[in-house]
């Protein structure tokens, strides 16, 4: 069974890869024409989505400094795609050079782009696996050697766990993980949702799951119990961009269009 | 290379980036803080600003600034067309304001062309980087994924060929995909000829319908997996049993893919599997079902729940087998039960009934539907016809014959244990009916009647001990002048649970058990006893007590000691002591009794036949008997009755009897007297004396008593 996730059964080019239209949304060319068929086909369903994606990006770029700030020298980034700039280890070894990042993708290609662009950086590595296996992600992240589980790590969740549905067990997959750090770690997460949304939006929505891997929006509520025992960081679960904006102009008029919230939470020490 | 007049403003340039900023954040991604892209556009700001203004243009610095947006991720089309069109409208005014050189539209115009220029190259370069490295990557994922399934083929391909077991894949629809090469060299096939096979030539009527529908369910999808034990035919004809694993491979969306069958050769296993089994129902002498196998057939029988259904057993014993095994050997006997199991088999096993050997030389036949009544019995007649053909044995010719117990009757009528009890019964009943080759059907009612027997029989050794038996006591009344000259002495069993029982419900027990001589022997003690006490009170009476005495007591070698000391112990006078002897127990026996009967007669002590005219007497040797009295029989009293014809035969025979007996000088009692009438008939006849209702039942000893005390109060 174990094998069987491990290793990609096919790589098929002729079906469009979630990292490479998330790519593509980024303004990468990182992707094929399959892709980019799909990327027109939801942005001209969900005009706003191009923009949740930069604002995911950008959201992810300032917790993962904001953590570097506050110490937190090793990442496990699950569900990193296919990165193109801005990438979790220049922010963080951009602050501190020692930082060491461990990616994780369940595309194959993802995974050898993201090999081929790190090569030559000895502090990160790359697994291919699957979020739904988080036992085989903490094995594999401990068999690289750059991540020590008895100090904090930051585990990154950037816009992965709405790909998750509520039929593989979300809740557990989020405490294997939060199980797995030490106290002193911190969970970062964005995840779709359905609330504070145009009726609109949501039609677009339900149409986009047709054409891409499905999505499952989740309330704020949902997204909070994500964090568990964590306790939340200030603002807490908050729409992307309301989450420690560097300045007034990175805050939209209407924060709630890009339809996704974000937050950080950190591990207390037991007891 | 003098400076113009015209100063670069950093405030403007500040202003000139934010405004520039704001117009890229709203249209692409930007990896970096707001404050980050100021800075980096200001600075960008100032240097087309310093090359606008410069002494000498170039337009090198536009260049730059064109490739550095598409380095900073700045790449949105939009970023561009703004950029160009704010380098004319709005650089000059902000950040060199005053600016006024002849060729600055000329320079304006260079610098928007090398920026939107570098632009583009810049972009084209990243887009083909980009486009190499995503290919790349493609194609490493892809030979990775190719090289770990060439892998996995490699490891599966080993397994699959060096493993023992058999191991095949076939599609759904049946054909063999392959096989490796253990799985053809168990069936005899190449691998070649194996995916030519369909799996449907594989299955086989005797599968029985479970197998095929199983397979059915898994190509289907219903199951995952199917284990079982199948048996294969090899190419050339002979059988081959697995143990057959079966796995459905499905389609990633979970269709029906493929059958993986893993198979095991359990021949040897389950040949000595059938064996065992065979071993274990069968009785190794005969090869017939054995009884362990026979109680399974007959409990499936019974358990059958419908009411109606009738079950017949046939129970068979060969007569005299044990004369034939002590004469002329075992191995001539084992021969003779294979040759007897032979024909019942074919006799009767082809119209389905089972025949078993039960050990020894029993059978039997298990007739599973008795749809009439005479069904079992026409079963049992044609298993005797069978046995009763001569067997030849080497030099022997065998007359052998058979006895059958038959019993059929309903399922419901009690369990398989019972019914095989019944057969025993009857068996019995079969051989002691005498003849050979004989069968006897099961009576309920016999059976009963047999059980309570066999019970009494059981419980007559304890009751004798235990003093359940009494003795009563009949007078025997003189004809002449009406005294009671005599009693009879009558056992009874004070039953504690059937109350009284008359002689005639135990006498024959006790005579079958051999307990007759204990018996006997008490009554007679005890008969003595009481006579003893009546002769002491009433000597004037000379009352005699008449005793009955079996054949096998009179045959006892101490019979003259056991009387002696009967009389020795009741101090009765031995011509006060009368024993009663039947006709058989006196004639049947030649010189032992006789003797016998002397010496009892020398101690003084009377003899009288019992019963007499109802056996076959020897008159001539009658004589010779030291006999006293006849006791005639109660059927020829019983014929003596008014007015009917065939009374006056009864009578002429009682005259002859009478006659002969006093020729003889013998004395003789009627018995069975119960009219006035008969005693006046009797009395013309001469006949001494009478016993019987007319003269007084059977009584307790007090009653004689009372009777004795009776008669002497009128001379006292």
């Amino acid at each position: 069974m174990e094998q069987s996730r491990a290793l990609p059964t096919e790589v098929d080019l002729t079906r469009p890869s979630a990292a490479r239209v998330y790519d593509y949304f980024l303004g990468g060319a990182h992707n094929f024409e399959i892709d980019r068929q799909l990327a027109e086909q939801i942005a001209a369903m969900t005009p706003n989505l191009a923009d949740t994606m930069r604002a995911g990006r950008a959201f992810l770029r300032r917790a993962v400094a904001e953590l570097s700030r506050l110490g937190v020298d090793q990442f496990l980034d699950i569900g990193s795609g296919i990165p193109t700039v801005g990438n979790v280890h220049e922010v963080a070894q951009e602050i501190n050079p020692e930082a060491r990042i461990v990616y994780v993708d369940i595309d194959p290609v993802a995974v050898a782009h993201s090999r081929s662009i790190l090569e030559g950086n000895p502090r990160t590595a790359v697994i291919q696996a699957d979020m739904r296996d988080p036992e085989h992600i903490l094995r594999e992240a401990r068999a690289t050697g750059l991540i020590d589980f008895a100090k904090p790590v930051g585990v990154l969740l950037a816009g992965v766990v709405h790909f998750v549905p509520d039929s593989d067990d979300p809740d557990r997959l989020m405490a294997a993980l939060r199980d797995a750090v030490p106290a002193g770690s911190y969970l970062v997460i964005s995840h779709s949702t359905y609330e504070d949304q145009p009726q609109e939006m949501l039609d677009a929505q339900k149409l986009s799951a047709r054409t891409a891997t499905e999505i499952t929006l989740r309330s704020k509520a949902q997204v909070t119990a994500f964090f568990g025992e964590f306790e939340l960081v200030e603002p807490g679960v908050v729409h992307m961009p309301l989450w420690r904006p560097e300045s007034p102009d990175d805050v939209d008029e209407h924060p709630e269009r890009f339809g996704a919230f974000g937050g950080v939470g950190r591990k207390p020490v037991a007891g | 290379m003098a400076l113009s007049a015209a100063e670069v403003s950093t405030s403007g340039a500040a202003r000139y980036a934010r405004r520039w900023a704001r117009a890229i954040a709203r249209r692409a991604f930007v990896p970096m803080s707001s404050d980050q892209v100021e800075r980096l556009l200001t600075a960008h700001a100032v240097g087309l600003a310093e090359a606008l203004a410069a002494d000498e243009f170039s337009d090198e610095r536009a260049r730059d600034v064109g490739r550095a947006l598409v380095e900073a991720n700045l790449t949105e089309p939009g970023t561009l067309g703004w950029s160009v069109k704010a380098v004319a409208e709005h650089l000059v005014d902000d950040v060199v304001p005053g600016l006024d050189l002849p060729d600055l539209p000329g320079r304006l115009a260079e610098s928007q062309a090398a920026l939107a220029e570098g632009f583009a190259w810049a972009l084209r370069d990243r887009t083909f980087a980009q486009q190499e490295r995503i290919s790349r990557s493609a194609w490493e994922a892809r030979d990775q994924v190719e090289q770990a399934l060439r892998d996995s083929e490699a490891r599966f391909r080993a397994v699959f060929s060096g493993a023992a077991i058999g191991i095949g894949l076939a599609d759904l629809s049946g054909n063999v995909v392959d096989v490796n090469q253990a799985f053809a060299d168990m069936l005899g096939y190449s691998r070649e000829e194996m995916r030519e096979i369909n799996v449907s030539v594989l299955f086989h009527a005797e599968d029985g319908p479970d197998v095929r529908q199983l397979y059915e369910e898994l190509i289907e999808g219903k199951r995952d997996r199917v284990r079982l034990e199948k048996r294969y035919f090899r190419k050339d004809g002979s059988e081959l049993w697995t143990d057959l694993a079966v796995s459905l491979i499905r389609h990633d969306d979970g269709r029906p893919r493929f059958t993986v069958a893993m198979v095991q050769d359990i021949t040897e296993r389950y040949a000595l599997q059938q064996r065992l089994r065979f071993q274990a129902l069968h009785d190794p002498l005969t090869g017939l079902p054995n009884r362990t196998l026979f109680f399974e057939r007959l409990e499936t029988v019974m358990q059958d729940p419908a009411h109606d259904r009738r079950v017949g057993v046939c129970f068979l014993d060969l007569d005299g087998f044990k004369a034939i095994n002590d004469t002329l050997g075992h191995d001539v006997g084992d021969k003779l039960l294979i040759v007897v199991a032979r024909r019942l088999a074919e006799a009767v096993a082809g119209a389905g009934h089972l025949v078993a050997r039960m050990g020894g030389d029993e059978f039997v036949i298990l007739v599973a539907d008795v749809d009439q009544d005479g069904t079992a019995v026409q079963v049992a007649e044609a298993a005797l016809r069978a046995v009763a053909e001569p067997v030849y044995i080497g030099a022997h010719q065998l007359s052998v014959s058979a006895s059958v117990g038959i019993v059929d009757r309903f399922v419901t009528d009690g369990a398989a244990t019972d019914l095989m009890k019944a057969a025993d019964t009857t068996l019995y009943w079969a051989k002691a009916e005498g003849g050979r080759g004989r069968w006897a059907r099961y009576d309920p009612e016999r059976a009963a009647r047999e059980a309570t027997s066999t019970a009494l029989a059981a419980a007559l050794p304890a009751a004798l001990s235990r003093d359940e038996f009494v003795v009563e006591y009949q007078p025997i009344v003189s004809l002449g002048d009406g005294t009671m000259r005599a009693v009879e002495a009558l056992v009874r069993w004070q039953h504690p649970t059937l109350g009284l029982l008359q002689p005639d419900q135990f006498i024959g027990l006790a005579e079958e058990t051999g307990l007759i001589t204990r018996l006997g022997q008490w009554v007679l003690e005890r008969s003595c006893v009481e006579a003893g006490r009546w002769h002491a009170e009433f000597p004037r009476a000379r009352l005699v007590v008449s005793v009955n005495l079996s054949a096998r007591q009179a045959s006892d070698p101490d019979i003259v000691e056991h009387v002696a000391a009967a009389l020795r112990v009741g101090g009765l006078p031995p011509e006060l002591l009368q024993l009663e002897l039947t006709e058989s127990a006196v004639m049947a026996t030649g010189g032992e009794p006789v003797r016998a009967l002397r010496r009892l007669a020398n101690t003084g002590v009377r003899l009288a036949i019992d019963d007499f005219g109802t056996g076959y007497s020897n008159l001539a040797y009658l004589r010779q008997l030291p006999i006293h009295t006849l006791k005639l029989a109660g059927p020829f009293v019983d014929g003596m009755r008014a007015q009917d014809p065939a009374s006056v035969v009864a009578e002429r025979i009682v005259d002859a009897l009478v006659r002969l007996a006093h020729a003889l000088g013998l004395s003789v009692t009627a018995e069975s007297v119960e009219s006035l009438e008969q005693v006046e008939r009797l009395t013309a006849l001469g006949c001494d004396s009478g016993q019987g209702l007319y003269f007084g039942t059977p009584a307790a000893p007090g009653t004689i008593t009372g009777m004795l005390q009776k008669r002497e109060l009128p001379a006292g």
